[in-house]
């Protein structure tokens, strides 16, 4: 018997997410990696230059975006690809509405769901064979049973009742041609695991992750951000009609489509702070944040059956 | 720098496993709650869910049981993850449900797990399916057991009760040849014994379940085991604008047993060329050595043609090529084993095409007897021989994990229909 070194968590998170990552490098054909300038992709693009340099990444990055995302998520999005050297794709979803393949059941509709429809056309229009991207199964019920490869049919349904079982590290990333796999190198992270790699890589995220002081309306009863700047430097989420505009000191959990994406009251301005207020947090990131998952219990699982990430 | 420069015990996988109703899901609430992992807009979504459902109590089993077909069933179809931390270690749980039918959700739960909790009701005593889950983890190759004897506050907290059932569960363990276990008394639903001691439980003095899983070791293994790095992947970044990089060739994989560093001497496989280690390096920064677990990129002293599929090993130990595998083999899909197909096995990184030559026998999990068989259909533990196509250099399951156990695949649909263990 000798003496066995044992990773820390982190470590053995890290490694994980790297043997996932090459595996779909050695698997797969054609992968992409989805990235939105969000703290979890930012957390994948630490662990492919971990497990790619210094080779170039085998994939390239893609985002699909809304059209209604953060200016400062944007801006950070194509700073970071440039920084790394990488080729960035957008796909966005205002093309898909413009081609009639996406309806907005009406102007102010969230377009976070349609999201879908824009990533099936774009994984046809390139071929991908793989997806990877940064979801968590502690995010949700329903990601708690995926597998870290995930199994798509033709239409991109994910069909809870026939995944692959997917015993020890041998991963089947196996799909026939207009399949599709799914693979979530940070399965096993939690958001806390998130904040404490941010920090232990010192990693650089979008300024909103951390307090700032913004105009937000309270709408039954969650902060909801208003006269929000988009790219074009057009407003959007103007207030309703009556509602009392406040400035607020908050940081966003997590940054998404931004009709659907709330902040939360918090004056933590370094990471260091953010995990401290993790730690001690008693609301969910989803519960907290996202304004679209709490309509049903089972939305996230129904989305996910229509090809949602 | 951490705000929280505490120790760090690394991170410990463990499964839930038991009959139907004999408390893992609470079980597992029961841990999340107490360690204050259930933050509040999740548990008054469980409380709306229970009164909704007409139960009186807060039901902590709706914290696990996730999807909408099984929510409506109440009941828990498929392998599910959770996870919570204690600060000094993270732990991931696989809460496995208890079916008749689900052997192989048992095993798929199993296979990454390094601890597994034995749920028995003390009412109800070793059963048929107690025997089974744990020959299940024994087969496995799940180095501790804990066997809880849940539900002690419906036998008045009886240690008579209590000492029966862990007499009975030992005679059988020797039998099966299980020989790390630990017992303990416990009511998931009211909260003893698990994180707090509780009142009513005065009488036992070992640790609580919490203090088991935090002393428990987080390696598979404390033996010294072999060297074995299946190559998943090779770097050849071909700069022509960095001289540096020109001829780099640097093999990525995970350290799967043993260790590495510098200097070593190595043999690639299947060619059997050997070299010496030039850098062990992640993200291409030199780290000198690399343990168990860690992906990582060797680059090597000499120029060998390697690819995927491939496996260093250190040139001392290296594991024989096999072309036929004698394994314990779990069928896991609805499709029956068809002797006449041929199949694809992925060992390590390596594929190879496979025939089944015999079934030798095949364990009835309720008797745990060898019996004849035929076939295998789905949730089948059976001894098998296959025939391979390519040679795989695998060892023995008990020895090593990694190299011992394997997947198969039915190239036509690509489904996971197979999980074997080379014994
Ligand atoms: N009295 C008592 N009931 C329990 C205990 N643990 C679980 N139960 C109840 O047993 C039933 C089945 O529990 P559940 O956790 O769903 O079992 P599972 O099928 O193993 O996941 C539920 O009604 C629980 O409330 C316990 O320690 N004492
Ligand atoms: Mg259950």
């Amino acid at each position: 018997m000798t003496q066995r070194s044992t990773l820390s968590h982190l470590d053995w998170l890290e490694a994980e997410a790297i043997h996932i990552m090459r595996e779909v490098a050695g698997q797969c054909a054609n992968p992409v990696l989805l990235f939105s300038g969000g703290k979890d992709s930012i957390c994948m693009l630490r662990i492919a230059e971990k497990a790619f340099r210094p080779g170039k990444f085998p994939f390239p990055l893609m985002h699909i975006d809304t059209g209604h995302n953060y200016k400062e998520v944007v801006e950070f999005r194509d700073k970071r690809a440039a920084e790394l050297g990488e080729r960035l794709i957008v796909r966005s979803v205002e093309d898909s509405m413009a081609r009639g393949t996406v309806v907005l059941k009406h102007e102010g509709e969230s377009r976070n769901k349609h999201q879908s429809v824009t990533l099936l056309e774009a994984i046809e229009e390139f071929g991908f064979d793989c997806c990877i991207g940064g979801a968590r199964r502690d995010e949700e019920k329903a990601r708690a049973k995926e597998r870290i490869m995930s199994f798509r049919d033709e239409f991109g349904q994910w069909d809870p009742k026939n995944q692959r079982p997917e015993l020890w590290n041998l991963y089947n990333a196996r799909s026939h041609k207009g399949e599709n796999i799914r693979a979530f190198p940070i399965s096993n992270w939690t958001e806390m695991d998130v904040w404490q790699y941010i920090e232990r890589e010192g990693l650089e995220l979008p300024s909103i992750y951390f307090a700032h002081t913004r105009p937000v309306v309270i709408r039954q009863g969650a902060i909801v951000p208003v006269n929000v700047p988009l790219v074009s430097g057009e407003l959007t989420n103007l207030p309703k009609a009556g509602e009392e505009i406040i400035d607020k000191l908050v940081r966003f959990r997590t940054v998404g489509d931004i009709s659907c994406t709330a902040p939360v009251e918090s004056d933590a301005d370094d990471v260091a702070k953010i995990v401290v207020e993790t730690a001690t947090t008693t609301i969910t990131e989803r519960g907290a944040t996202r304004l679209d998952d709490q309509t049903s219990e089972a939305s996230m699982e129904q989305r996910k059956k229509e090809g949602y990430f | 720098m951490s705000a929280h420069p505490i120790e760090d015990h690394g991170l410990l996988r463990f499964l839930t496993c038991g009959s139907v109703d004999d408390g893992k899901s609470t079980l597992i609430g029961r841990l999340l709650f107490d360690t204050k992992t259930i933050l509040a807009d999740t548990l008054n979504a469980i409380e709306k869910t229970s009164q909704k459902r007409g139960m009186g109590a807060v039901d902590l089993s709706l914290l696990t049981d996730g999807l909408q077909a099984e929510r409506e069933q109440g009941i828990t179809i498929d392998v599910a993850y959770r996870y919570f931390s204690t600060g000094t270690r993270k732990y991931i749980i696989a809460d496995a449900p208890g079916h008749e039918q689900y052997t192989r959700n048992m095993v798929t739960a199993a296979s990454t797990a390094n601890l597994a909790i034995i749920l028995i009701d003390a009412r109800k005593g070793v059963l048929t399916q107690t025997r089974r889950h744990s020959k299940l983890a024994s087969l496995v190759g799940i180095p501790h057991l804990v066997v809880a004897i849940n539900k002690m506050d419906l036998v008045d907290y009886s240690q008579d009760t209590y000492e029966k059932i862990k007499a009975d569960y030992l005679e059988f363990a020797a039998k099966v040849g299980i020989d790390d276990i630990r017992f303990l008394p416990m009511s998931a639903l009211n909260g003893d014994m698990i994180v707090d001691r509780g009142d009513s439980l005065n009488w036992y003095e070992g640790p609580t379940l919490l203090e088991i899983l935090e002393a428990a070791p987080a390696a598979h293994t404390e033996h010294t085991e072999k060297f074995r790095f299946p190559v998943q992947y090779v770097c050849r970044p071909q700069d022509s604008a960095n001289p540096e990089l020109h001829d780099y060739r640097g093999f990525m994989g995970r350290v799967e047993s043993g260790s590495i560093k510098v200097g070593d001497k190595v043999t690639v496989l299947p060619n059997g060329l050997e070299s010496t280690v030039k850098a062990v390096q992640i993200g291409g920064v030199d780290i000198g050595e690399a343990g168990t677990e860690q992906s990582v990129t060797l680059l090597l002293a000499d120029e060998i043609d390697t690819s995927r599929g491939d496996m260093i090993v250190k040139s001392s130990e290296v594991p024989p090529a096999v072309k036929e595998i004698a394994a314990t083999v779990c069928w896991l899909a609805e499709t029956p084993l068809d002797r006449a197909r041929t199949y694809l096995i992925r060992h390590t990184t390596r594929d190879s095409k496979a025939k089944l030559t015999a079934i030798d026998h095949r364990l009835d999990v309720n008797t745990l007897e060898k019996v004849p068989a035929e076939k295998l259909s789905m949730n089948d533990i059976a001894q098998v021989r296959f025939k391979l196509a390519q040679p795989l250099f695998v060892d023995a399951y008990e020895d090593n994990r990694a190299t011992g156990a394997f997947i198969v695949i039915d190239e036509s649909n690509n489904n996971t229909v197979g999980a074997g263990m080379i014994r």
